[in-house]
């Protein structure tokens, strides 16, 4: 576990130093898995790989929140969350080594990889904010999870505006 | 590993051109009178799994079953097994055969025929001296009295169910002429508090055994064409990345980890490619990437979300959903690039298109009011039928013979898969694990 922590960590770092180059641009071989069982004896047999995760380091400005919410099926910044993404921004101006991960969310209904892709337009939405803001892109990462972490795990509207955000994640 | 050892002349696919298809004609006009004239609905509910049966004219072939000779030695029951698959498939009806048999015995086939048998399956394992197990059986037309033929498989204790499946599928051939899916595997994600399993799992969702287990989710899992490799988006890294996984030693490889997300993996025909939606260049479009890792090509150029790529099974063209008219629709774009052609109109949300091995359906899920619906558009003919009564339906993936799709929904407030005959007409809720289960997707056929 400690070693696949350290792999991970290499990786991590490896990817923050290029401050201009596109993370992971090359695909590498995965080595933050181990296969637990030997070579089958079976035809129908199936080796397991147990994956870890990795924790932020970062704590991000204090006294900020870190998620921006959207209205259903938008990918609009509302005005509310003005003052939070500023925050941001100047924190991320503050020191170039400082780096966020976008990671942005959709409610449960309809599919996970159309889901994926509405998330993912949120996210990009923040990074387009922040980058007008003057922050440099290298040290901003849009992603999306989806539908897949829901913030809230109710089935109701209520629950589903709570879950169509964009959280901001410091690595 | 697997030897088919032929005991006997085989008369394997090649006697359906006389004998089997004259039994099943006999067979079928037989069933049709007596079962034509009532709608019915039967359920056969067993304990692992639930079959309902509704439809008019529906015909299942009366199949006898005698426990194999040795079984209670043996870790599985292989006439169970054959027996649940063949009644999932709402072809066959079970009986009791009454008396104890096996491959070579002589079946009294008038007693057969008064239990109202049409066929019957026999046979035998025994355990051999390395320990593998050797598993022998003989199928036999009742109605005839004719020998259907057999095989032997000597196979190693993690494999008598890959048998058993085996077996299945050589009555389901042999009676229906159709290639039988029952030795195949499918390939699913459980949600277990807040832990994610990617399980292989026999084709009746049984023997599952995890592929990769993690604190973050797994989406999106695909077969390789020669079933021996599973591509699949995790977010262990606290983001979407691609990973190609080879199922039986355990090992993987990143191949798409580009800045931004990377998702739903679709293999080409032939296995040599990938396409994947990628975020790397601002936005979610379609790139084809070398399965063994390299650089990807871009095949979408649009300003909208172009996700969920299939591609057709000659490998010609990409199947995929795009949001370019306003709301999500699925496209078809020629993999050489060109023009792109929209493929559905009605209503407002088609999604997660998944096209037939033979070429002919696309399943699809549409919402309709509020409702997820599993669709199945013919392609030559563009008629559209919705499949099921579910309303939560998800990632529709076909059997390797086109006969069957298999989907994600929602039953009893709990994420489960159920497989569909096109028609709808005969569903199964798949055996599995406990917690929500989710994506599936159908493994090729078995290559021994």
């Amino acid at each position: 576990m400690n070693r696949l922590l350290i792999v991970i960590g290499l990786l991590l770092a490896l990817a923050g130093c290029a401050s201009n180059v596109k993370l992971d641009e090359v695909p590498v071989e995965d080595k933050a898995g181990t296969a637990a069982a030997q070579a089958p004896a079976a035809s129908s047999s199936v080796a397991t790989i147990q994956a870890g995760s990795i924790p932020g380091v970062d704590p991000g400005p204090t006294g900020v929140s870190k998620v921006i919410y959207f209205d259903y099926d938008s990918f609009v910044i509302k005005a509310d969350s003005q003052t939070l993404i500023e925050a941001h921004a100047r924190y991320l101006r503050a020191d170039k080594n400082r780096r966020i991960s976008i990671e942005g969310h959709a409610d449960e209904r309809g599919g996970r990889e159309y889901n994926l892709a509405l998330g993912q337009k949120r996210s990009e939405a923040v990074r387009k904010a922040l980058g007008l803001l003057g922050v440099p892109d290298g040290q901003l990462e849009a992603v999306s999870f989806g539908k897949e972490k829901p913030a809230d795990a109710g089935h109701d509207e209520a629950a589903w505006a709570k879950n169509r955000r964009a959280e901001i994640a410091y690595r | 590993m697997f030897l088919v050892l032929p005991y006997r002349p085989m008369k394997m696919p090649r006697f359906l051109d006389s004998a089997a298809r004259r039994f099943m004609h006999l067979a079928l006009s037989f069933l049709t009178c007596l079962l034509g004239l009532l709608a019915f609905t039967t359920s056969v509910a067993h304990a692992q799994f639930r079959v309902d049966v509704s439809g008019v004219g529906l015909t299942q072939v009366p199949i006898a079953f005698s426990p194999f000779r040795g079984e209670e030695a043996a870790p599985q029951r292989i006439a169970s097994i054959v027996q649940a698959d063949l009644e999932r498939s709402g072809m066959f009806r079970a009986l009791a055969a009454g008396q104890a048999l096996d491959e070579t015995s002589r079946p009294d086939m008038s007693a057969m025929r008064q239990r109202g048998a049409d066929a019957l399956l026999t046979g035998s394992v025994t355990r051999l001296a390395d320990g593998r197990f050797d598993v022998r059986f003989r199928l036999w037309d009742v109605v005839k009295g004719q020998d259907l033929g057999g095989a032997s498989y000597a196979v190693v204790s993690a494999d008598l169910r890959l048998a058993s499946h085996r077996i299945a599928d050589f009555v389901y051939e042999t009676l229906t002429g159709d290639k039988g899916v029952f030795s195949t595997r499918i390939a699913y994600v459980t949600k277990v508090g807040g832990r994610y399993n990617l399980w292989i799992a026999d084709s009746d969702g049984e023997n599952a055994q995890a592929a990769l287990t993690s604190p973050e989710p797994i989406i999106s899992p695909s077969w390789s064409p020669t079933g021996s490799q599973l591509a699949y988006v995790s977010f262990e890294s606290r983001k979407p990345v691609v990973y190609v996984h080879d199922v039986s030693v355990g090992k993987r490889r990143v191949v798409a980890n580009f800045r931004g997300s990377n998702s739903a993996p679709a293999w080409s025909p032939d296995g040599k490619f990938l396409a994947v939606t990628l975020s790397r260049d601002g936005g979610s479009q379609i790139y084809v990437i070398p399965s063994a890792g390299g650089e990807p090509r871009r095949l979408t150029q649009s300003s909208s979300i172009d996700t969920e790529p299939a591609f057709a099974p000659d490998g010609s063209g990409i199947y995929f959903v795009s949001d370019r008219g306003g709301s999500p629709q699925i496209y078809r774009t020629p993999v050489m690039g060109g023009p792109v052609q929209r493929i559905t109109y009605q209503g407002s949300y088609n999604i997660s298109p998944s096209i037939s091995p033979d070429g002919r359906w696309m399943a699809y899920i549409a919402r309709n009011g509020g409702q997820y619906k599993l669709h199945l558009m013919d392609l030559q003919s563009d008629k559209i039928q919705p499949v099921t009564e579910t309303s939560a339906d998800e990632r529709p993936s076909f059997a390797p013979n086109s006969r069957l799709i298999v989907y994600a929904t929602q039953l009893q407030g709990r994420e489960a898969l159920m497989t569909t005959t096109l028609d709808g007409k005969i569903t199964a809720r798949l055996a599995g694990q406990a917690g929500d289960i989710r994506e599936p997707h159908w493994g090729p056929f078995f290559k021994p």
